[in-house]
């Protein structure tokens, strides 16, 4: 028996293959974004993993100096004590114009050193690497890059380093850095001996610091990764709307056949259980697709998805994808629990199938399902905003807008249908009348496809919006903080100051950027010096400010600081920030830093030169007559020798921010794109499934007169209108969208607060492209009405009843 | 008194493999070589020779315990260089290791330390006498009288040394002959301190007294190519007679040597051949059999003896592994010592 059933079962797919098809590309559809968007971020944790374990970063407590730096001395002291810690010294060197992040290590004590091999598995001869000059390790693609700087120690390119990371002995960094008898920081061994004297005996000046009190690469990147998977979770909710289409279509279809089964004496367990079956036979399948689907998407976008991180937050993450099990379990288990979630209303129907019932016509749900749907929308929009309300973070700032979405979505057909109805009381002419009245008709079986729509259309706006938002003020931020004609970087401090003395009577002023690395209780914190200049207090781009505040910077009282220290910290003008112990000011203006993700200050160059006295001073800002600019730039280089990324004009640091800032964004408006297209197809399957139950009502609109093309044309124009109302309440949802990601999610995920800008030309485009999507939609079901025999529209009036 | 320090140029973090020694027997690189008729210069000679390219301050002490026990400490500290001179800084050649070893009759404890040189971290200076790594150290105004300290995570020692006897010179005035090609080192022993002072165990201290061994050695180029391991002896009998003994393990036969020091200090050097050693019992050790009895036959000076180690289980489980602890001596004559056997 359950071989005949199962045949009767296949013969329905057999004639129906586009269905099948369809079915197929749902479930494929919202397996392939979502897996995509998972083995992305699961590439990203593996590359923080792996970079961490291969350097044991953020396992070991770290001994800190409020400086930055560490004397070698009170190394050497710790360990006579018998504190077994290792020595790191951090930093960053200028190769070719590109600044690289060199970790120097002591190779004879670190405790967690991957193995060093050059590439053909040959380890290094110890005394090369820890005598002058010492080599460099370096990830291939680095490597490479850095092999045709002179100045630089021997490369060894080396596949066990994190990308974007030069490991070298501890001796060579010194060197290369000109920080010769400091360091950065301490490791804390795991295994100490019996009888060492405390910390603060030996090293009052040093804090010991735990692995989670540090800002990793992993919560730093956390909000990156839950944005990432926000728009898979909409991709695959988008993709779930058609696989519920397409079910739903198919079992009104077999609705006969299902009788039939049931009259020849099938049990309904028995074909209920086949039909679970056959739907789990198909989850799987698409499930299948959708990961060799999500694999080719994540394998496309993640080399960009790995610039942007690295662009960001400065995070390593490998542009290669390596194929998990675990990823192909979960996303077959997504694809299967997706299908039967959007299978379940129609199993349910056949669960309760009447032995006799008629292959009925679709029965019509009114006006109280629409204000069922929209009162709880109104309560999952409460919950999102009630969320947002009583707890904080970027995880409520997502919830507040899921709710918001779900919510709104939920609330569209009622709207749609106050719509209609508008209309449909002001049409005059009876085939006006007939649309609008359709239109309402139908709306039940569409509704479920235009909320895909509207998701993705507000998606589309709020993403767009953001991201435009963010490019006018990070290259209006861009034009303020890049305000001298040219920076250059001396190799050391001493070339520095011969280079500044040198400026000096040749430039209009000479700017010295000198920075330090201190620890703050939020995480790192850059502290900048600058000399008062009218540069700055004309320029910088201060979003809250006390008065007088460049004079108070100037006098030592006062301390700028950047709008993600102010947010992350809560300090803002009039607050005090200590620096180390007994060196507390005044926070005198907050300014908006889009560079990065840390904290940064800013004091007045004297200040710091008392806080860091050993800082480098290897960067100035050159003011001069931007006509003259490149003919210092040139006498600059000739005089000391300097390689052409010593000296860069402004115009070039510019567009190397803006090439950083555009790719950040590619992964988000290749996500949008998908979206959408997933949307459009919805609404195809959605008019298909209708299709087969509109003969019964078109049949009588066709006896009265109505033209079979006039009839194509109407029920183009009607996805189209339907299309434009959906874009319509789109736009504001949009907005509001926009308006949380701004305000809410930006704040939390990275740490400032944007202005948000109106781009109308961007929303014409999109409903174009909507409106598009939408008669391309039509098109099948127009052009089957066109050709439909007229015998099959009259063979509706015999069938009735 | 042994050469494994050879393996610490093979550095871990490098994931050298030790092909046997063939790798570091074979080029020297600018490294002084010693050289029969060196005249040693005291207290200069104390400290380190960073031209040679290994060098090592190891001491050994047979101690019994106010509770009745025998115990055994090592304290050592290698130099090791990879190029033939020093400088101030991280980017001195010269790199140190230190390990420590605690034996007691039913446990085996060891703690081993790296450093760099030039920057402090470990040394060691002629006058007033220090060898140091991290916390670790052996010091005094002179090398007569030091004091000693060591600690592991869950050992440690304090003592004291006092030297009881004049510094005894192997081989050819100390010059010590390695193999049948003329691999050598230079080679002389404190072999007579009187210990005192405290060990700490995990759960109690005990105060402690009884002799230490302090061999000095230097070189650069020590082992002959087909030489893979090696057994080595100092024992001090109850007579007051001392015994320095050991051999070289190699493919084309072994290379033994020996000095004999009377109870006034004075010694004998013995050439290749005349003292001979017979493994009576091998114990199962970190997965390896290795000898923990012995007899030792020294026809010259009468000496048939049975040596036992105190504790089989003395495996120095460091970067390069080897055996080393307390034995105790019976037969022709009696006493104690320490026992040191690599390469198995």
């Amino acid at each position: 028996m359950i071989g005949t059933v199962l045949q009767a079962l296949w013969s329905h797919w057999r004639w129906h293959r586009v269905q099948l098809a369809t079915l197929l590309t749902g479930i494929a559809l919202a397996t392939g974004l979502w897996s995509a968007v998972q083995a992305i971020n699961a590439e990203a944790r593996a590359s923080y993993d792996r970079a961490n374990l291969q350097l044991g970063l953020g396992q070991l407590d770290e001994l800190i100096h409020p400086s930055g730096r560490i004397p070698l001395e009170t190394y050497v002291a710790l360990r006579r004590s018998g504190w077994q810690v290792a020595a790191v010294l951090d930093g960053r060197f200028d190769a070719g114009g590109r600044s690289v992040r060199l970790m120097g290590v002591d190779m004879v004590t670190y405790p967690a050193l991957p193995a060093l091999t050059d590439t053909q598995g040959n380890p290094p001869d110890p005394a090369i690497v820890l005598t002058a000059p010492g080599r460099l390790f370096a990830p291939p693609d680095l490597a490479a890059q850095l092999a045709a700087d002179p100045d630089l120690p021997p490369i060894i390119a080396s596949t066990a380093l994190p990308p974007g990371l030069v490991l070298t002995d501890i001796g060579t960094a010194e060197t290369l850095l000109d920080l010769s008898g400091s360091l950065t920081r301490l490791l804390v061994l795991p295994e100490q001996p019996r009888a060492i004297p405390p910390l603060d005996q030996v090293a009052p000046d040093l804090r010991r610091q735990a692995p989670e009190g540090r800002i990793d690469t992993a919560r730093l990147t956390d909000s990156f990764h839950l944005n990432l998977s926000a728009f898979g979770l909409l991709s695959f909710a988008v993709g779930l709307f058609i696989v519920h289409g397409t079910v739903g279509l198919a079992f009104a279809q077999r609705r006969g056949m299902f009788r039939t089964l049931r009259a020849l004496g099938v049990p309904l367990v028995t074909l209920s259980q086949l039909v679970l079956a056959e739907l789990v036979v198909f989850a799987l399948l698409g499930g299948a697709l959708g990961l060799v689907l999500g694999h080719l998407l994540a394998g496309a976008l993640l080399p960009d998805v790995a610039a942007t991180l690295r662009g960001l937050y400065g995070a390593p993450v490998q542009g290669q994808l390596h194929l998990r099990l675990e990823w192909v379990a979960a996303g077959l288990a997504m694809a299967v629990g997706g299908t039967l979630l959007a299978s379940g209303q129609a199993l349910w129907r056949l669960a309760r199938l009447p032995l006799l019932s008629a292959p009925g016509v679709q029965a019509w749900r009114g006006k109280s399902g629409h204000r069922a749907s929209a009162i709880s929308g109104g309560l999952v929009c409460a919950a999102g905003v009630a969320a947002f309300a009583m707890f904080d973070g970027l995880v409520a700032g997502f919830v507040l807008l899921g709710g918001v979405l779900t919510g709104s979505a939920l609330v569209l057909p009622l709207l749609l249908s106050v719509t209609l109805g508008f209309f449909a009381r002001r049409a005059k002419k009876p085939v006006t009348q007939w649309l609008w009245a359709d239109m309402q008709a139908q709306l039940p079986g569409l509704s479920l496809a235009l909320m895909a729509l509207l998701l993705a259309l507000a998606a589309n706006i709020g993403v767009g919006t953001m991201v435009s938002s963010f490019r006018l003020t990070f290259l209006g931020w861009l034009d303020q903080r890049l305000v001298s004609e040219l920076y250059v970087t001396a190799e050391n401090s001493e070339q520095g100051r011969r280079i500044e003395a040198w400026l000096e009577p040749r430039a209009d002023a000479v700017l010295p950027i000198r920075n330090v690395e201190l620890a703050h209780e939020t995480g790192p914190l850059f502290l900048y010096g600058i000399v008062d200049h009218p540069t700055y207090r004309e320029n910088w781009p201060l979003i809250a400010a006390a008065p007088n505040v460049w004079d108070t910077v100037r006098q030592r009282q006062g301390i700028l600081i950047n709008e993600q220290l102010a947010r992350r910290a809560d300090l803002w003008p009039g607050d005090r920030l200590t620096l180390a112990p007994g060196n507390t000011l005044t926070v005198a203006g907050v300014y908006s830093d889009y560079g990065n993700p840390t904290g940064q200050a800013i004091v007045a160059m004297d200040l710091f030169d008392e806080i860091a006295p050993e800082a480098d001073n290897r960067r100035f800002g050159v003011r001069i007559d931007p006509a003259r600019a490149e003919q210092l730039a040139e006498a600059l280089r000739a005089q000391f020798d300097l390689g052409p990324g010593a000296v860069v004009p402004q115009a070039a640091v510019k567009a190397q921010s803006r090439a950083i800032f555009e790719k950040t964004f590619v992964v988000t408006s290749a996500l949008n794109v998908l979206t959408l297209g997933v949307a459009g197809f919805a609404i195809f399957t959605s008019l298909l499934t209708l299709w087969t139950q509109r003969l019964p009502q078109i049949a009588p609109v066709w006896a009265l007169g109505l033209t079979r093309s006039r009839l194509a044309a109407l029920e183009l124009l009607r996805s189209l209108v339907l299309a434009t109302l959906a874009a319509c309440l789109a736009l504001p949802l949009g907005l509001l969208l926009a308006l949380i990601l701004l305000e809410v999610i930006n704040v939390q995920a990275f740490g400032w607060r944007l202005p948000m800008f109106l781009f109308p030309s961007d929303w014409m485009q999109l409903f174009i492209l909507t409106a598009i999507a939408a008669l391309l939609a039509a098109a099948l079901p127009a052009w089957r009405l066109r050709r439909v025999p007229p015998a099959d529209l009259l063979r509706v009036f015999a069938n009735e009843r | 008194m042994s050469v494994k320090a050879l393996f610490f140029l093979l550095l871990a973090p490098f994931a050298v493999s030790a092909q046997g020694f063939a790798g570091l027997g074979s080029s020297v690189e600018g490294f002084d070589i010693p050289q029969p008729g060196y005249r040693f210069d005291f207290p200069a000679d104390h400290g380190p020779h960073p031209s040679f390219r290994i060098e090592w301050w190891y001491l050994t002490a047979n101690l019994t315990g106010e509770d009745g026990r025998e115990y055994g400490i090592q304290w050592t500290l290698f130099r090791s260089a990879l190029r033939p001179f020093d400088q101030p800084g991280w980017q001195s050649p010269q790199l140190w290791m230190g390990h420590a070893g605690l034996t007691t009759p039913d446990t085996h404890f060891f703690a081993e330390r790296l450093a760099r040189g030039g920057i402090g971290q470990a040394g060691v200076t002629a006058a007033p006498f220090e060898a140091w790594i991290d916390e670790w150290h052996m010091r005094g105004d002179t090398i007569d009288a030091l004091s000693l300290r060591a600690n592991g995570d869950d050992f440690g020692y304090d003592l004291t040394l006092t030297a009881d006897g004049p510094l005894v010179f192997h081989g050819d005035n100390g010059y010590s002959v390695k193999s049948a090609e003329g691999q050598a080192s230079y080679y002389y022993s404190q072999p007579g301190y009187r210990v005192s002072g405290m060990l700490h165990l995990p759960d109690r201290k005990v105060t402690v007294s009884g002799e230490g061994w302090l061999d000095r050695e230097w070189s650069s180029q020590p082992l002959a190519a087909d030489q893979s391991g090696w057994d080595w002896f100092s024992l001090t009998f109850d007579s007051g007679d001392k015994l320095m003994a050991f051999r070289l393990r190699g493919g084309r036969g072994d290379y033994t040597s020996a000095t004999w020091i009377t109870p006034d200090g004075s010694s004998r050097s013995l050439p290749d051949g005349s003292v001979s050693f017979t493994p009576l019992q091998t114990s199962r050790v970190a997965a390896r059999n290795v000898p923990t009895e012995w007899q030792v036959t020294l026809p010259a000076e009468d000496l048939d003896i049975r040596v036992e180690a105190q504790n089989a289980q003395a495996w120095m489980g460091t970067r390069f592994e080897y055996w080393e602890g307390p034995v105790t001596v019976s037969g022709s004559h009696a006493g104690r010592g320490y026992l040191e056997m690599t390469g198995y």
